[in-house]
């Protein structure tokens, strides 16, 4: 029995039927993380002493009756921006080498509470600041689908685990797409909650009004279980929102008959990859033909989203990343005169360069004299981006578009042109703007055998119309299964 | 004091506005759980949240909004319905975000007033704004020659309310005046210990002078450091000193910061205007605003209690006091509760008074926050005076028994029969008294058989001191005359 390329949704179901235990299962993945993750460097860390112990725990429990939670067994990959208590937690960054954390992030509490095992944490672009998992500071994860290809970004090394069976399911974090496009990459299910309803405490925050945790699977299934995990109400995270937003699993049975789907075709033109356009194509077709009532709606031109949120995130990264300052934890300059004097020397060796000129930016538009023609612009282009959204979820309960314009592009190609690495964002960026939620489907692979995702966007706690949706698109373009395994080359 | 008066007759005015920090009297520290309590070893009253680590988030603790509001309302100010968190960000090691938590555009409050001087010269002094902050830590140079810095982070994220002033103050004791107002207010109503040494209230002063008559504001330097009042006033007479010397050399003041050094009784430039920061501020993404509900500030207006002022004003309507009686006993909240306790079980207000500010006072030293620690209640003393009053002690008595309920807080009645103290009402006890006193005076007794009265008083006196003060005083001066008639037969 192949563990590994089953959805958690199907471990699951084995692990409680007895047909093999927890441990099996996460030996099973600690197996051929060691057998493949080699050639893709998925994973910055492997936590195999901790998983298995944390398996036969399980299995304890399982054997005594107990009542297994809703992951029990489940092993999962995290991004290394997500805390995890006493283990190695660094966003790729080697300003946080050596830091761990002294607690778990909300969600990894969840998680634990509900019987996943963690396996270890993933790589990412260095703060989540990329979308190409090639800014990391303990370098690049490639794409399991062709290694001279990137994974997309931020989250490359948690989907480039599922893709490639090293984990079952796995978190990221999505502030401007880091979710939806690695997911769209690497040919797997990965969804972006709406922000406020999973809880950001222990997520390293890069952009904190954008931010939010999103579960990566293999199928649609696996995301709404996660999700419902991961979502809820903290009184220790001030933006989350009020519960009651979970989904039942029922929701994924009920079919679009009468859904209406709206596509923006304004945003489609130019620099739409043929194939791409095809998988649309094929994707309206489906809904179509499941019964859904799919049309057209106008947004506002995408690239005032990007303009808009290169502002604010960097803004609110420039804050949020002031505390590296070699003082209390991670990576301090040695022989530092005086304080500016550390602070240089860390900053300037503990960081990638991408963080600096982010950072820089950030600066920049907070800065005296400029405040008013950047920051207060972009938050008022943002409110315009949420209203004009607002408008268009009135006439439409899903909204359909690709995850990214292209496939994955190669390693390399775009290193050099950060404008054109920035655009390759350019559809999954407005969402994080509005606050809303999305998902991307993997919907085929392009002519050079790689995949193409479309991505499914709801209203702020549209879960329930997204997931079913999704779940439709699925289950008519069918998932990819795993990337072939990786030769040697 | 010769600044002010220098200034006058050189014709120029001091503009002197000022910034004080109070430090809330919460338990807990402002955005996380960790203790306030001042004195504990170094960086012991810490959490991840407080030392900035990665990933964790503020929760704003409700009690400081309430004190706040507390005070904002004892000063008059409107409290905002919605009012905004931001970030203020600079470097420095006490510092651990990078950033402070503040407020910005969007304060807790605005507008109000204190009242400064007396009778005549009563003045109304303008408050700008009042804000809600977290603290920063607290730096110190290791003693040990190494040249390090040491940093204590016990008090990072203690809550604080900023209160800016007008620019309304026009001389340093104006200033000195403010606060010591200030002061009183923030204990009286229980927001803050106000100990200006132990750094729960500190001020920055902002001075400029201007021609006499002129309406246009000079050029101002903002003075920091200042950890006492008489350190406010000093400082401020230097400054007004220089800056007019400056003007009157046909100079011009520059925009500074200054540092005030209280061992050498100077002031040092800090930065030039030039070097000024720049602190970016932005709203702080990881709070919601702030939103006091309508029934919420309702519920904080009935936790203000009296105010000085009004008391004050009450005391004498009420209670018939003179001016001077109703200040004194009004200085402190614990002193005004004790009076009006007192006062109301003795049913004789002035008397109260009397006994209140002189042996109350006196028993604590003129330090009320020991009337706690006394075991002497209000209660008692009323039951003391009014023993008093129904003519049961008299006044001399009193004292004694008071000397010994403010040790031992015993009941009157109880001290006064455990040391034989009470009133002798006896006719013929006192009887036997004259007699004594007659017959060791028979020259006076003669005298006044002469006709000569005023040797009566001498009699009871010698009455008196022969009971050691028990006789009762007019039974004393009737039997005493009869005793003396009936010699004449
Ligand atoms: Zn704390």
């Amino acid at each position: 029995m192949n563990l590994c390329g089953m959805s958690a949704h199907a471990l699951r179901d084995g692990i409680a039927a007895r047909r093999f235990s927890a441990e099996d299962v996460v030996r099973a993945f600690l197996d051929r993380i060691a057998a493949h993750d080699g050639r893709v460097h998925a994973f910055l860390e492997v936590h195999d002493t901790e998983a298995i112990a944390e398996a036969r725990r399980l299995d304890e429990e399982i054997a005594r009756g107990s009542e297994p939670g809703p992951l029990a067994g489940i092993p999962i990959a995290v991004k290394d921006n997500i805390c995890v208590r006493g283990r190695g937690t660094s966003c790729a960054s080697r300003i946080l080498s050596g830091y761990a954390p002294p607690y778990d992030a909300t969600v990894i509490e969840k998680l634990r509470a509900a019987g996943a095992v963690v396996l270890g944490k993933t790589n990412m672009d260095e703060f989540a600041m990329g979308s190409s998992t090639e800014n990391s500071g303990f370098g690049a994860t490639r794409n399991p689908w062709s290694l001279e290809h990137v994974p997309g970004g931020s989250s490359g090394g948690s989907a480039a685990a599922v893709a490639l069976g090293l984990a079952p399911v796995a978190l990221g974090s999505d502030t401007g797409g880091s979710v939806r496009q690695p997911g769209a990459f690497c040919g797997v299910a990965a969804m972006k909650p709406t922000y406020g309803t999973v809880s950001r405490r222990g997520l390293i925050a890069f952009a904190s009004s954008l931010d939010q945790i999103g579960p990566l699977g293999r199928d649609v299934q696996d995301c709404l279980n996660l999700y419902n995990v991961l979502c809820g109400p903290d009184p220790r995270d001030a933006t989350s929102a009020p519960g009651g937003h979970e989904v039942p699993e029922g929701a994924l049975l009920q079919g679009v008959r009468g859904l209406r789907v709206g596509v923006p075709w304004d945003w489609l033109g130019e620099g739409l990859h043929a194939d791409v356009e095809a998988a649309l194509g094929r994707s309206v077709e489906a809904l179509r033909q499941a019964g859904a009532l799919v049309g057209e709606v106008s947004l506002l031109d995408p690239s005032y989203a990007i303009a808009a949120y290169y502002i604010i995130a960097t803004a609110e990264a420039s804050a949020n990343l002031a505390r590296y300052d070699g003082v209390r934890y991670g990576a301090s300059a040695r022989g530092a005169e005086d304080p500016a004097g550390l602070y240089t020397g860390t900053r300037s060796e503990g960081f990638g360069a991408e963080v600096r000129r982010r950072i820089v930016l950030g600066t920049y538009v907070l800065s005296a004299g400029y405040y008013d023609a950047y920051y207060l612009r972009a938050q008022k282009a943002r409110r315009l981006i949420r209203d004009d959204f607002e408008r268009a979820f009135a006439m439409a309960d899903v909204l359909l578009l690709p995850t990214a314009p292209t496939p994955a592009f190669r390693i390399g190609e775009k290193t050099g042109d950060p404008l054109a690495m920035y655009l390759s964002d350019i559809f999954t960026v407005p969402l994080n703007l509005y606050a809303g939620c999305g998902i991307n489907v993997p919907a085929g692979l392009s002519a050079d055998e790689l995949p193409i995702g479309m991505q499914l966007l709801a209203p702020r706690f549209g879960e329930a119309a997204l997931f079913r949706a999704a779940q439709c698109l699925e289950s008519r373009l069918g998932t990819l299964g795993l990337a072939p395994e990786p030769a040697e080359t | 004091m010769g600044a002010p008066h220098e200034s006058a007759a050189r014709g120029y005015e001091p503009v002197i506005g000022l910034e004080v920090h109070c430090q809330l009297l919460t338990r807990s520290k402002i955005f996380c759980s960790c203790s306030t309590a001042f004195g504990a070893p170094p960086n012991s009253q810490v959490c991840p949240v407080c030392l900035g680590h990665p990933g964790v988030l503020p929760v704003l603790n409700r009690r400081a909004v309430e004190l706040a509001v507390v005070l904002g309302l004892a000063l008059g100010s409107k409290i905002r319905e919605v009012s905004v968190f931001a970030r203020k960000n600079y470097f420095y090691p006490d510092l651990p975000k990078g950033y402070q938590i503040s407020q910005y555009d969007l304060p807790l409050c605005d507008g109000g007033s204190l009242q400064i001087g007396t009778g005549d010269a009563r003045r109304t002094i303008g408050i700008t704004r009042l804000h809600l902050e977290e603290d920063a830590g607290k730096m110190k140079h290791a003693e040990d020659g190494s040249g390090r810095s040491l940093v204590d982070l016990n008090r990072c994220g203690v809550p604080l309310i900023e209160i800016v002033t007008e620019p309304d103050l026009r001389t340093p004791e104006e200033a000195h005046d403010f606060l010591e107002r200030l002061k009183q207010l923030v204990q009286y109503i229980g927001v803050c210990d106000g100990n200006m040494e132990g750094g729960s209230l500190r001020c920055d002063a902002n001075v400029s002078v201007r021609p006499r008559g002129s309406e246009a504001l000079g050029t101002k330097t903002e003075i920091k450091n200042l950890n006492s009042f008489r350190n406010v006033q000093r400082a401020l007479e230097h400054e007004i000193r220089r800056q007019i010397a400056v003007l009157e050399s046909a100079g011009r003041v520059e925009g500074a910061t200054l540092l005030w050094d209280a061992t050498r009784d100077r002031l040092q430039v800090m930065r030039t205007k030039e070097e000024a920061h720049d602190y970016r501020y932005f709203p702080e993404p990881d709070l919601l605003p702030l939103v006091l509900a309508e029934e919420w500030i309702a519920a904080i207006r009935g936790m203000v209690p009296e105010l000085p002022e009004a008391r004050r004003a009450r005391f004498v309507r009420e209670y018939a006091l003179p001016e001077y009686d109703a200040g004194v006993l009004t200085a402190t909240r614990e002193l005004a509760g004790f009076y009006e306790a007192a006062a109301r079980r003795s049913g004789d207000a002035k008397l109260a008074s009397n006994w209140v500010m002189t042996e109350l006072l006196g028993a604590v030293k003129g330090d009320t926050e020991r009337l706690r620690n006394l075991p002497l209640t209000p209660e008692r003393l009323g039951d003391l005076l009014a023993l008093i009053t129904s003519g049961a002690i008299s006044g001399k008595i009193a004292k004694a028994v008071f000397e010994e309920m403010a040790v031992s807080g015993g009941e009157p009645g109880a001290i006064i029969e455990a040391c034989g103290l009470s009133q002798i009402v006896d006719p013929d006890a006192i009887r036997a008294l004259i007699a004594e006193v007659l017959a060791a005076n028979a020259p006076q007794v003669v005298d006044y058989l002469a006709g000569h009265e005023r040797v009566l008083p001498h009699f009871i006196g010698q009455v008196m001191k022969a009971s050691r003060g028990r006789a009762n005083p007019e039974l004393t001066n009737r039997l005493l005359r009869e005793a003396l008639e009936a010699r004449r037969e």
